[in-house]
């Protein structure tokens, strides 16, 4: 702030803050090519993307929350909840059942925006009240883990269009939908402004409360489509665990990506790279004999990094 | 106050810049003991730096701070209050939820047993040191739910309480009433006569005449100008002030507003462009009613807090009202609705331009695009060749300068974010467009041309109210004036009334009664 | 500004003390309703449960008002347990020192972060969580190690008690009762309160703020790994699996209770309530007997949900009155 020029220090941290995820990504490509065996397997490949998928799916509607300076803690939550209403009505096939799964994550989504947009609660403690909530309610509908063999649903889970695992293509395309939503569209735009300065938008008529309330509904849903894709893959329904912690990856996704917490701008595709970069950081690790402890470790550090570069003076 | 003694503060050639700005170039300031420094200039003359020089805020790039005879350098604003320099900050700088009591024994309150706080002394001692300042109240209540002059003594008490050798006030009055102004007057005369050094900071001239002994004007980061303050001319303050020839003030035609045309428009159409209807709001609005007809500008004037901007937002929905309406075109508005206003028609360019006007982020284009979006897309999906379109037309009509449309607008000067704010709502094609001191912090080139602005935009027939303190805008500018004191409309003048005598009478009118 | 002080204070006392009221209403008509409710065993059954939550809730109330969040807690609650069965083989000296030095150095470094860098609460103690949990992992073997506690005085520590109360229940009290001196009575607890109210009004006001906010978080880590130290003496072994949300439980106490999630204000009887309210909830839902578990995690979050509409109402009216 009070520094005359920019320093250099200040460049490489402002490039970093840009490109640094797909620098890191690369980086680790590069690594893995040359020191992991059996690393361009498709095979591998395959796995990385199927494990990742619901991370990214999840990820873009945490992009989009936080970019209005918000943030989602229930989004687990949700994906047990439509792991749950899965297992309820897949009885009346497995469409149906997604049908439904979804319209709860637009409920527990409306629920916390309600909260957020309308009534003013912090963001955190809203999503932190479904969090609770919405994961004991599932537990409640479904309180052990269901098998099914449903065809239709383990298909959505394990089938490929053309190689590519029809999770990884339906991650590929709500990228390519978010992008566009946050770029192109009317609503997208407004969800930066609003993130950018939340009085200027009201005095200039947009409806903020509105897209407030929106964003969270598509957080809920893209959440409750993750939480189906994941039973399907699993072909069993597990409320209890399913989506536990994916918050912290979703965030550390959107962090990493450079999307700053302070709102007001959205990165969609860095957001994506964020949650390969993670994906690919553990594998490494694994592959290279190192245990989950380091993940962790090494996780937590380079979301410290990543929030370093992108840092602004909030207060939390 | 002897001019022998020696100063306890003093700023010798102090310099200070920031990315862009030299915000300080070799100030010097000299503060006696027992006298009231007026320090004044106008909005980036370099006030609040070098008091945040003096306060140990910012380390100055060049220079020396001497206090009591050596040179010093605070590192923080604790190291500057502890050697005795305490500020009063324009918003009152106190914790809003934390008693009254709490707020002002912070940091020393009396210790009993176990050295742990004594409560019972601490509130015995807030409600005395209180009560040698006129103020009687609960100490035990926190500190938000009292009136701002209340918590305006709070912060004036603590400081002087700390052992203040010097007290640094920055606009102490903006929020007080005028029964308020006269105890802190009578408190700081107390103050100078126990040796104290004041450095008094305002833009009421009448308060600077009124309780200041020596001043200092600061212009563009320089001493314009340092001495007693009864021998020196109000408009020759003005003059230096403004960096002006005296002459250009005295004869007026500061503002670029076009002389001729008052009169010129008449009220063709039966029904206003905006009528509001006693627009109240407890404590701030008292049925105020204000009409625009179309081609008219329409001023409001009054001090500040008369409600003159909590009438504008009133109209367009952005504060809620206890009661009153507003019709536009005869058709009455969704109250308390922005989009219903800004649908029907009325825009506000807000006040505060950082808070509630730009998307600092976001770039001129974007900024400008905001409000128009849902027309400039297509089923929710913008156009971008017509928000080009839309954007180079309004960059070029308002001269709006930015290195391209695509460059974030918080790197902009403040008059170009002005024009920004401007093309926002130009590019909606408003009815009316409520204009809440438009001119204020930027530059005088922007400023003229804002103000040519406001002229050609009523000539093609647009409703304007304009709110401004700056009298002689108002007076240049607007048809007709209503006058605000206390949230209600206490005067309306037009045709050859508008003049600046004619306010100043309206608005003291009124306030005869609670002494002058 | 004060023409409805009744109004303002009627607010200002439901803000404070409302968790209190609905505890001692639930209290009230859980004893009407079931006959093993007020019982002096299901009480203390109350008590133990609730003291471990409680002396971490005592350690997040000082950062919430303090204007922060610390999401560390839980995995510092595991580590803390993990290391102080593992020291327990070298006696209770060690037991009790190593995983507070340990938890505290991650609170001191927590705190440094936040201070003088910056970042955001939130997530410098979000790193904490995945660090810590990390650390923990790496110390038992990947979680596949249970350490168990080897010193009998140790155990006693977490086990033994009189009036049918553990040890743990008699040292949260304590550490409340000392909370809220520091807290009320203390230069410290008053620069906790101006730094959640007004950070740059505090630094102005001469509070160091930067050393306010490493204590605060300081306290946390070495409450949270204390009152793992006690759990483990409890259950006389390091278990791995426990801990896991246990951070939110801790936050939505502290909300309940009254402490503003904005920083500010707040206290240590409304939280001691407000985890006590959540016990007692728990307690209740088992009296109903055929509900699971998880229906007590839908009443929490409902009731966090209620509370915090509840607290944006009052809030408003305590600035419009």
């Amino acid at each position: 702030m009070a520094e005359a020029v920019a320093p250099p220090g200040r460049r490489v941290l402002a490039w970093a803050q840009e490109y640094g995820v797909y620098a890191a990504v690369g980086v680790l490509l590069l690594f893995n090519v040359l020191f992991t065996p059996h690393f361009l397997d498709v095979a591998n490949f395959r796995t990385q993307l199927v494990q990742v998928a619901p991370i990214v799916i999840v990820s873009l509607g945490m992009a989009l929350v936080i970019g209005t300076q918000g943030i989602d803690l229930s989004v687990g939550s949700v994906m047990s909840l439509a792991a749950a209403l899965v297992a309820l009505y897949l009885g009346y096939g497995a469409w149906p059942a997604l049908l439904v799964a979804l319209v709860g994550g637009a409920v527990a989504g409306t629920a916390g925006g309600a909260l957020v947009a309308y009534v003013g609660v912090q963001p955190i403690v809203a999503t932190l009240a479904l969090l609770v909530g919405v994961r004991g309610l599932a537990n409640v509908l479904v309180p052990q883990l269901v098998e099914f063999r449903n065809p239709d649903l383990i298909a959505l889970g394990s089938s490929s269009l053309s190689g590519v695992p029809v999770i990884v293509v339906i991650a590929a395309v709500l990228t390519l939908l978010m992008a566009f939503l946050v770029r192109r569209t009317t609503f997208g735009r407004q969800v930066v402004a609003i993130g950018g300065n939340r009085a200027a938008s009201e005095l200039s008529g947009l409806p903020v409360r509105r897209v407030l309330l929106l964003v969270y509904v598509i957080s809920g849903v893209l959440a409750a489509l993750a939480g189906v894709l994941a039973t399907a893959r699993l072909q069993a329904s597990d409320p209890t665990s399913l989506g536990l912690f994916i918050e912290l990856s979703a965030i550390t996704a959107v962090v990493v990506g450079g999307t700053p917490l302070s709102g007001g701008r959205i990165r969609v595709l860095s957001t994506v790279m964020g949650a390969l970069l993670m994906q690919l950081l553990s594998a490494t690790l694994i592959k290279h004999n190192l245990p989950q402890s380091w993940t962790q470790i090494v996780q937590a550090v380079i979301i410290l990094a990543a929030v370093y570069a992108t840092r602004e003076r909030g207060t939390r | 106050m002897s001019q022998s003694a020696a100063p306890v503060l003093e700023a010798r050639q102090i310099s200070k810049r920031f990315p862009g700005v030299v915000a300080l170039d070799g100030v010097s300031l000299a503060l006696l003991p027992g006298e009231v420094h007026a320090l004044v200039g106008e909005n980036g003359a370099g006030k609040s730096t070098l008091i945040k020089v003096f306060t140990g805020v910012h380390r100055p790039d060049g220079g020396e701070l001497i206090y009591n005879g050596s040179p010093v350098a605070f590192g923080t604003p604790l190291d500057a209050q502890r050697a005795g320099i305490s500020t009063i900050y324009q918003e009152v700088n106190l914790v809003p939820m934390m008693s009254v009591a709490r707020n002002l024994m912070l940091g020393r309150e009396p210790r009993g047993r176990l050295g742990v706080i004594d409560t019972a002394r601490m509130y015995g001692e807030a409600e005395r040191i209180l009560a040698g300042y006129g103020v009687v109240t609960d100490v035990r209540r926190p500190l938000r739910t009292l009136g701002m002059g209340v918590q305006q003594m709070v912060a004036l008490a603590r400081a002087v309480a700390i052992d203040a050798r010097v007290v640094i006030m920055d606009e102490p009055t903006s929020s007080l009433e005028p029964r308020e102004v006269e105890t802190l007057f009578s408190v700081i005369r107390k103050l100078r006569d126990d040796g104290i050094a004041v450095v008094y900071v305002s833009h009421r001239l009448d308060e600077l005449y009124e309780v200041c002994d020596r001043v200092t004007v600061l212009r563009d980061g320089r001493v314009a100008h340092t001495g007693p303050l009864a021998e020196l001319e109000r408009l020759k303050l003005i003059a230096l002030m403004l960096g002006r020839d005296l002459d250009e003030v005295r004869t007026g035609g500061l503002t670029r507003f076009s002389r001729d045309r008052r009169g010129a428009r008449g009220r063709d159409g039966a029904e206003p462009a905006v009528r509001a209807e006693g627009l109240t709001r407890r404590q701030v609005l008292r049925g105020v009613d204000v009409s625009v007809w179309p081609g008219e500008v329409v001023g409001l004037g009054g001090l500040l807090g008369a409600g003159r901007s909590e009438t504008a937002k009133g109209i367009v929905g952005a504060l809620r009202l206890d009661a009153g309406r507003v019709l536009v075109a005869g058709l009455p508005l969704r109250t308390g609705s922005t989009t219903a206003a800004i649908r029907a028609g009325v825009s506000l360019l807000p006040e505060d331009r950082k808070a509630e006007g730009i998307i600092p982020a976001l770039s001129v284009r974007e900024n400008i695009a905001l409000a128009a979006l849902p027309s400039l897309s297509r089923a929710g999906v913008v156009s971008d060749a017509r928000i080009d379109k839309v954007v180079e037309v309004f960059m070029r009509r308002l001269r709006i300068k930015a290195a391209s449309p695509h460059q974030p607008v918080q790197e902009l000067s403040g008059g170009n974010q002005q024009k920004v704010l401007l093309a926002r709502w130009l590019a909606i094609r408003p009815k009316i467009l409520l204009l809440d001191e438009p001119t204020r912090g930027i530059d005088v080139g922007a400023k003229a041309e804002v103000q040519a602005l406001v002229d050609e935009l009523a000539e093609e027939g647009l409703g304007v109210l304009l709110i401004s303190s700056d009298l002689e805008e108002l007076v240049e500018g607007a048809d007709r004036i209503l006058v605000l004191r206390e949230g209600a409309v206490v005067g309306e003048l037009s045709g050859d009334d508008v003049t600046e005598d004619k306010i100043m009478a309206s608005i003291a009118e009124r306030g005869a009664e609670s002494d002058g | 500004m004060t023409a409805s002080p009744g109004r303002e204070q009627v607010s200002r006392v439901l803000q404070q003390h409302g968790a209190l009221m609905v505890l001692a209403a639930l209290v009230i008509v859980g004893s009407v309703a079931f006959d093993s409710f007020a019982t002096a065993g299901n009480a203390a059954s109350v008590l133990v449960s609730s003291s471990f939550t409680a002396i971490i809730a005592i350690g997040m109330t000082f950062v919430i008002i303090s204007g922060g969040i610390d999401l560390s807690v839980g995995s510092l609650f595991v580590f803390g347990g993990v290391l102080a069965a593992y020291g327990s083989q070298y006696g209770l000296f060690v037991a009790l020192a190593l995983p507070l030095a340990a938890c505290g150095l991650v609170g001191l470094l927590q705190g440094l972060l936040i201070a003088r860098t910056g970042m955001a609460p939130f997530i410098v103690t979000l790193a904490g969580l995945l660090g810590v949990r990390g650390l923990m992992l790496a110390i038992s073997n990947e979680g596949a190690t249970t350490y168990l506690v080897k010193d009998a005085a140790f155990a006693r520590l977490g086990q033994g008690g009189v009036f049918g109360l553990t040890w743990p229940v008699f040292i949260t009290a304590l550490l409340a009762v000392a909370a809220m001196v520091l807290l009320q009575r203390t230069a410290f607890g008053q620069n906790v309160y101006a730094v959640g109210g007004n950070e740059q009004g505090a630094a102005l006001m001469g509070v160091p703020v930067a050393r306010t906010k490493v204590y605060v978080y300081l306290m946390s880590g070495l409450l949270a790994g204390l009152a793992g130290v006690l759990n483990a003496a409890r259950l006389s072994s390091g278990v791995t699996i426990l801990g896991i949300g246990l951070e939110l439980d801790v936050i939505a106490a502290v909300v309940i209770g009254g402490t503003l999630l904005t920083g500010g204000a707040g206290g240590i009887t409304g939280t001691i309530a407000g985890v006590l309210l959540l016990g007692v909830i728990q307690s209740l839902i088992n009296q109903v007997g055929n509900l699971t578990s998880a229906f007590q995690q839908v009443v929490s979050g409902l009731f966090l949900a209620l509370v915090v509409v509840a607290q944006r109402l009052l809030g408003r009216a305590q600035r419009l009155g």
